[in-house]
């Protein structure tokens, strides 16, 4: 670290961070992107499979090989780097700047000053506790994402047969590394009745080598004295309980859980920024300012994102909000925006009605016709048609200047 | 009529394919990857390798990998007995060829970060 004093700090040095860093740099701020971690591009360096970067970089990139772009291109743009750096605390001060603690093996404990900070921490999965799954406590229950980790930086294998439980998009690309890694899966199961994850992850993972999904199943026990032996599952009623008399058992010794993220937080709470309860992330406006002026937030700790390339475009955009507000242009009047019927949550939480909008929606449904409206005081006052409407698919849709003159609400009508 | 799922993006797009003869009427694609693939998957159906090798570098000791191109399936469970099989030398940087030309089939396995 060279000086104490910056325009930006970022927290976090993933794909959202590198982005956002990116352009604030070019813009002349002078900005420093901090992370615990020793390397920077965050969760994409265990991401090794390809399926990266077609939207953003137009080419089919692997995790590692989309966070070595994005982090030259941060480093050409003059952003700094303080790497092994976690972040502990942020306050602001009196003048409305910032005073960030940072911790590191090297340096001990310093405090960084920065006009702007952005929030870019990313997500953690939910373990099995949050979900709670009856049974003992025997080894070889993994996260899947601990288990990618494990496997893909480390080299270990951590069973020889394995039972996923969620289909979620880890779970998904995990079941592909087992069986490339000689190591059976016997079956994924999932609560919901459709896949958590993308169509296109349930072909090339499930598909391709035959192992069977459980919809609308869940997982009533998992048995094994040291280690696990066994997975007790059953298809649910239509109440959603499970039907106990029709529960079946599936022999392994490994589990992984795959039942979603969970966006990193706590920096943000000492900072007390508004919640969104919906996405677990903060709340911001279409400036991608949270309710505290001066910090930002983008990429999976603002809302769980299946598509690097969102994230990078959405950190990007704020970026460009950052270098805004350091040099004190307005956002002007702004109205709020909710999430309807068949919708979970609509980001940007408020909006400046003079500036096109683009706003991101989680639908709740699996539909392959829609319509998204927009409601202003009961009435419809924008449309656009959706095709392949699916959960695990971010909605996205541009709303030109001057359309919404009034506090919105979203609804996701199937046809 | 065969149907089938378009991967070659994050759309999906479901796939049908009507095939007589020598003509290939394919439907459902959002854009002519989706065609291509139908035909690729329906002849010769072919994925991208993604692993990690050994290195002899203690500090990094495995690296991630993967084909240059799609590789037929049925030689994917040889190819990747090879590469767990098979240590990378150090120092090497992102694309740098570790396999070329695996049995003369033109596809080559590249590391995909710097080690
Ligand atoms: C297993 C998996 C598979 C995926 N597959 C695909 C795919 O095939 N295609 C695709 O496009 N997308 C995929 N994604 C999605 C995409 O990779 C992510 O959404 C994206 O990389 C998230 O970027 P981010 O910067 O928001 O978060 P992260 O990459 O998580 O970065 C956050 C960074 O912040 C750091 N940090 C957190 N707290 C602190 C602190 N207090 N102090 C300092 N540093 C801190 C962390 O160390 C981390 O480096 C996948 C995601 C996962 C998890
Ligand atoms: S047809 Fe085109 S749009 Fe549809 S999944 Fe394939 S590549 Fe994507």
């Amino acid at each position: 670290m060279v000086r104490l004093d910056y325009d930006v700090v970022i927290a976090g040095a993933g794909a959202a961070g590198l982005a956002a860093g990116t352009v604030c740099a070019q813009a002349g701020c002078s900005t420093l992107i901090v992370d615990r971690e020793g390397r920077t591009g965050g969760i994409l360096n265990q991401c090794i499979h390809n399926g990266f970067g077609l939207r953003y970089f137009k080419e089919e990139l692997t995790g590692p090989e989309f966070a070595y772009r994005m982090s030259e291109k941060a480093r050409h743009a003059g952003a700094e780097f303080a790497l092994n750096s976690a972040i502990t605390d942020i306050k602001q001060l009196e003048d409305g700047t910032f005073d960030i603690r940072v911790l590191s093996g090297k340096d001990g404990v310093t405090h960084l000053h920065a006009r702007a900070v952005m929030l870019a921490m990313g997500c953690r999965e939910r373990n099995r506790g949050a979900i709670a799954t009856p049974g003992e406590r025997p080894a070889g229950v993994f996260t899947a994402g601990t288990a990618q980790k494990l496997l893909n930086c480390e080299g270990k294998l951590p069973g020889k047969s394995a039972v996923i439980v969620g289909s979620g998009d880890i779970g998904l690309i995990m079941a592909r590394r087992l069986r490339w890694s000689g190591i059976e899966v016997k079956a994924v199961i999932e609560i919901m009745p459709h896949s958590a994850g993308l169509t296109r992850n349930v072909v090339q993972c499930l598909h391709d080598f035959d192992i069977p999904l459980y919809l609308s199943t869940s997982v009533i026990r998992i048995d094994g004295k040291e280690r696990v032996e066994k997975v007790v599952a059953a298809p649910l009623n239509s109440d959603r309980t499970p039907d106990t008399s029709r529960a079946f058992e599936i022999e392994c010794d490994t589990v992984l859980f795959s039942v979603g993220l969970i966006p990193e937080m706590e920096l943000a709470r000492k900072l007390g920024v508004k919640e969104n309860p919906a996405t677990g992330g903060a709340e911001v406006n279409s400036a991608y300012s949270t309710s505290v002026p001066g910090v930002f937030s983008a990429g999976n700790v603002l809302h769980v994102h299946d598509l690097v390339d969102f994230v990078a475009e959405e950190a990007e955009y704020a970026g460009k909000c950052i270098v805004d507000y350091l040099v004190g242009a307005k956002t002007g009047k702004e109205f709020s925006s909710a999430a309807g019927k068949n919708l979970k949550y609509a980001i940007p939480n408020r909006f400046a009605a003079a500036k096109a909008t683009r706003f991101l929606f989680r639908p709740t449904v699996v539909t392959d016709r829609a319509v998204l409206k927009a409601m202003v005081d009961g009435k419809s006052v924008w449309e656009k048609k959706l095709a392949f409407v699916r959960p695990a698919e971010m909605i996205i849709a541009e709303v030109a200047a001057d359309t919404l003159h009034g506090d919105v609400t979203f609804e996701l009508e199937e046809l | 009529m065969r149907e089938l799922i378009c991967i070659s993006c994050p759309q999906g797009c479901r796939l049908t394919a009507e095939i007589s003869g020598d003509s290939w009427l394919i439907t459902g694609n959002r854009c002519p990857r989706g065609e291509a693939y139908a035909k690729q998957e329906l002849t010769d159906p072919r994925r991208v390798v993604t692993a990690v090798m050994p290195t002899d570098d203690p500090a990094h000791p495995f690296i991630a990998v993967r084909t240059d191109a799609p590789c037929p399936k049925a030689m994917i469970p040889g190819l990747l007995n090879k590469l767990y099989r098979t240590v990378v030398k150090t120092p090497v940087k992102n694309g740098d060829f570790v396999i070329k030309n695996i049995d003369n089939s033109e596809i080559s396995v590249i590391v995909t970060e710097n080690i």
